[in-house]
């Protein structure tokens, strides 16, 4: 099977025959919800462009930001929450600046780089557009850099984590989280100072995502790394693995991964009678993660990620503007993605080429961070640790 | 820098571990295969669609814990009473969802003796439809309104679903320096014995004598008598029931679920299927048990990211020496 990661890559997602194959029911399904935010826009277009139409500022009608990320598919959850976060940015926006009211407009990609690609030359070809949000996942990213920075459209992402993406010398590219690189050490130093580990076993999930980042802990552990063992994406059975673990007597366990096996691998553990820690990164920051665990067995797992836990007055908001869903993995970081744009139209720079100017000169305290761009990185690096308890995910504190 | 060591230690060291929770592992892939096997056997006809026949089977297990009421603190005799309703209700289900496949995907195309890829194909299509319709099941129910009732049944189609409870382990007796628990003695014993049954069924019975009739000879069972149709069917109820029951142990065993679980379940089932020679009830089971072991010893041996590659490797050179499988092809043919 080839891999199929979800948070970072999702790349030409291998199901060797199943549906990615046959695109017929994701075709169908990209055409409606792209009909339907064309309509909701046109609606929204005209109101808009009623209303400055009459405050007579210098304010282009029917100026739009877009969003760039999937909406409907297998990765839909993440990026439904950081386009839910730039709606809470976007609703502050207008409501503070109801003389030039912006819009969005959603970009489904589905988290399918190919997809991707193509939405990005609709985005670039509709000059209304100034700003994007995205794109929301790695290998979208990688796949689109390119042509956004020929065009000069300066794109802001919330969770596209691949340290290489700024090594490419796009001046349009900019992220307002940490990247793998960063989780990994934060890992080890957690593992060693918090856990007090002695012996850990690392597990990948052979992805790219999973083993670099399993790679990165192994490095930072040294010698406290007790066994090591890949497994695969997709896998249900984990006995070998379990052999492995219980008879090196580890007392902790590090696995680079996506949520559905870590929840099925921390169970079969469990089962087996493994009593130490369990930790893993942000792949596996997902409710998911606990319903596929169940909760006996996820309590006290420990996930990190470099996305920053909600506070009460986003989530109110959040919930406000986004008819009571609750805000999730990289909601916030979707919040401050949108911000730094719309901050930027908010002071008058309504063209592509000032806005992108606007946010490679950012320096301004975010919601999460405070967020200052270094070719594209943000120089605020932290990770925070979110333990499971009590069936949920508890809210995350920053690994010191 | 791990991955191509061989790791003889641990393998012998852990030997026993590794071939018991194998055979357990192998025992589903057995249950699934004999549904491969028989439809094979009767129709000259891999059914690519048994896979979801076994993931409906699952999702029965899962949904009639969650309706009986299953806790996080259900355990015990309430437990053990809770999934021997599941094991019935998940081989009825996936009994009926594979009645349904003779009906809708294959016997139209019989009827009208379309060539053989034709009815592969639509197993291949049914397959799809089958598994996208349970990982879309959340918009299927809100379409006819009947989400707020269903949600906790319907929600997060397309992750991983698994049961509320932790089932517990009990260590039993030692093989070598194992500890067999109770987990891995059910599946076992269970596994075995439905395919006792199964297996005497079709030997003994009137209606496995029908089985056997149209496998070997089609057209002197029909003159003889034998209503092809009817066996046809029996072949995929006794698929789904055998399916149904291996959903019901895999739920015991790996205690989670999700829409497209099966595709690779079916792979392996397939897989020991052909591995014991197809139209083989008894190379099923061979096979299964075969290659679940063979995978442990493969991940143990070389790291378990080549757990496939091992199987599949056996596999190769199973054929290579024996081009009809273990325990060689036919349903009826030459041993019964």
């Amino acid at each position: 099977m080839l891999p199929c990661p979800n948070l970072d890559a999702p790349p030409q997602c291998g199901r060797a025959l199943t549906e990615e194959t046959l695109h017929t029911k994701h075709t169908l399904r990209t055409l409606a919800v792209v009909a339907a935010a064309g309509l909701a826009l046109t609606a929204c277009g005209t109101t808009s462009s009623s209303s400055t139409a009459s405050s007579g500022s210098n304010c282009p009608s029917g100026l739009k930001i877009a969003f760039l990320g999937a909406q409907t598919g297998d990765y839909a959850n993440l990026g439904i929450n950081i386009s839910n976060g730039a709606n809470v940015a976007l609703d502050d926006y207008n409501k503070a600046n109801s003389d030039c009211k912006v819009t969005m407009q959603k970009f489904d990609s589905q988290g399918d780089p190919n997809q991707a690609t193509k939405l990005a030359t609709q985005i670039i070809q509709d000059k209304s557009i100034v700003g994007v949000v995205g794109p929301a996942f790695s290998g979208e990213s990688g796949a689109t850099g390119d042509a956004f920075n020929g065009a000069g459209l300066v794109t802001v992402s919330a969770s596209a984590t691949d340290p290489a993406l700024t090594t490419h010398g796009w001046t349009t590219f900019h992220r307002v989280v940490a990247t793998d690189a960063d989780q990994a050490p934060q890992d080890a130093k957690y593992i060693k100072d918090t856990l007090n580990a002695k012996k850990v076993f690392v597990i990948d999930d052979s992805s790219e995502y999973g083993k670099g980042l399993a790679d990165g802990v192994r490095k930072g552990l040294g010698n406290l790394v007790t066994g090591n063992d890949a497994v695969q994406q997709k896998q249900t059975d984990f006995s070998a693995t379990v052999t492995k673990v219980t008879s090196s007597g580890a007392d902790a366990v590090f696995y680079g991964g996506y949520y559905a096996e870590a929840g099925l691998l921390i169970k079969q553990l469990k089962a087996a009678g493994y009593k130490g820690a369990f930790m893993s990164g942000d792949g596996s920051l997902d409710p998911g993660f606990i319903q596929a665990a169940g909760a006996d067995a996820a309590n006290g797992a420990i996930l990190t990620c470099p996305c920053a836990p909600s506070s009460a007055d986003f989530t109110a908001k959040y919930k406000a503007d986004n008819s009571g869903a609750e805000p999730g993995t990289y909601s916030a970081e979707g919040y401050d993605a949108a911000n730094v744009i719309l901050s930027g139209i908010a002071e008058g720079k309504y063209t592509r080429a000032d806005l992108l100017d606007w946010v490679n000169n950012y320096d301004q305290d975010g919601l999460t961070k405070h967020i200052k761009f270094n070719k594209g990185d943000v120089s605020t690096v932290v990770i925070y640790a979110y333990k499971v308890g009590g069936g949920k995910i508890q809210p995350g504190t920053p690994i010191k | 820098m791990h991955a191509l060591a061989l790791n003889f230690d641990f393998l012998f060291s852990n030997f026993s571990q590794l071939t018991v929770t194998g055979l357990a592992l192998g025992a589903v892939y057995a249950m699934v295969a004999l549904g491969y096997t028989m439809v094979y056997g009767v129709l000259q006809l891999i059914n690519f669609a048994h896979s979801e026949v076994f993931m409906y089977g699952t999702f029965a297990t899962l949904w009639t814990v969650y309706f009986m009421g299953g806790t996080a603190h259900t355990s015990g005799f309430a437990l053990a009473r809770m999934f021997a309703v599941a094991m019935v209700v998940a081989m009825v289900v996936s009994a009926l969802v594979a009645l349904l496949l003779e009906r809708v995907a294959y016997r139209p195309l019989l009827r009208r003796n379309s060539p053989q890829l034709m009815a592969l194909i639509s197993a291949i299509g049914a397959s799809f439809v089958l598994s996208e319709s349970m990982g879309l099941r959340d918009n299927i129910t809100r379409w006819i309104g009947l989400n707020d009732n269903f949600s906790r049944y319907v929600s997060g189609a397309r992750d991983t679903r698994g049961l509320p409870m932790d089932i517990q382990t009990h260590k039993l007796f030692p093989i070598g320096n194992y500890q067999v628990t109770n987990i891995d003695l059910i599946v076992i014993c269970c596994a075995l014995l439905m395919m006792l049954l199964l297996d005497q069924f079709v030997r003994r019975s009137r209606l496995g004598r029908g089985i056997r009739a149209v496998a070997q000879d089609p057209e002197s069972a029909a003159l003889m008598g034998v209503n092809s149709t009817r066996v046809v069917q029996l072949t995929f109820l006794l698929g789904g029931l055998m399916a149904g029951a291996a959903a019901t142990l895999y739920m015991l065993r790996i205690g989670a679920t999700r829409f497209d679980a099966g595709f690779i379940l079916g792979v392996k089932a397939f897989t020991a299927a052909v591995m014991g020679g197809i139209g083989n009830l008894r190379g099923a089971l061979v096979g299964g048990l075969v290659l679940g072991v063979a995978e442990n010893w493969g991940s143990a041996l070389v790291g378990t990211q080549w757990k496939d590659v091992v199987a599949f490797v056996l596999l190769v050179v199973i054929l290579l020496f024996r081009p009809t499988g273990i325990l060689g092809e036919s349903l009826g043919k030459a041993r019964v």
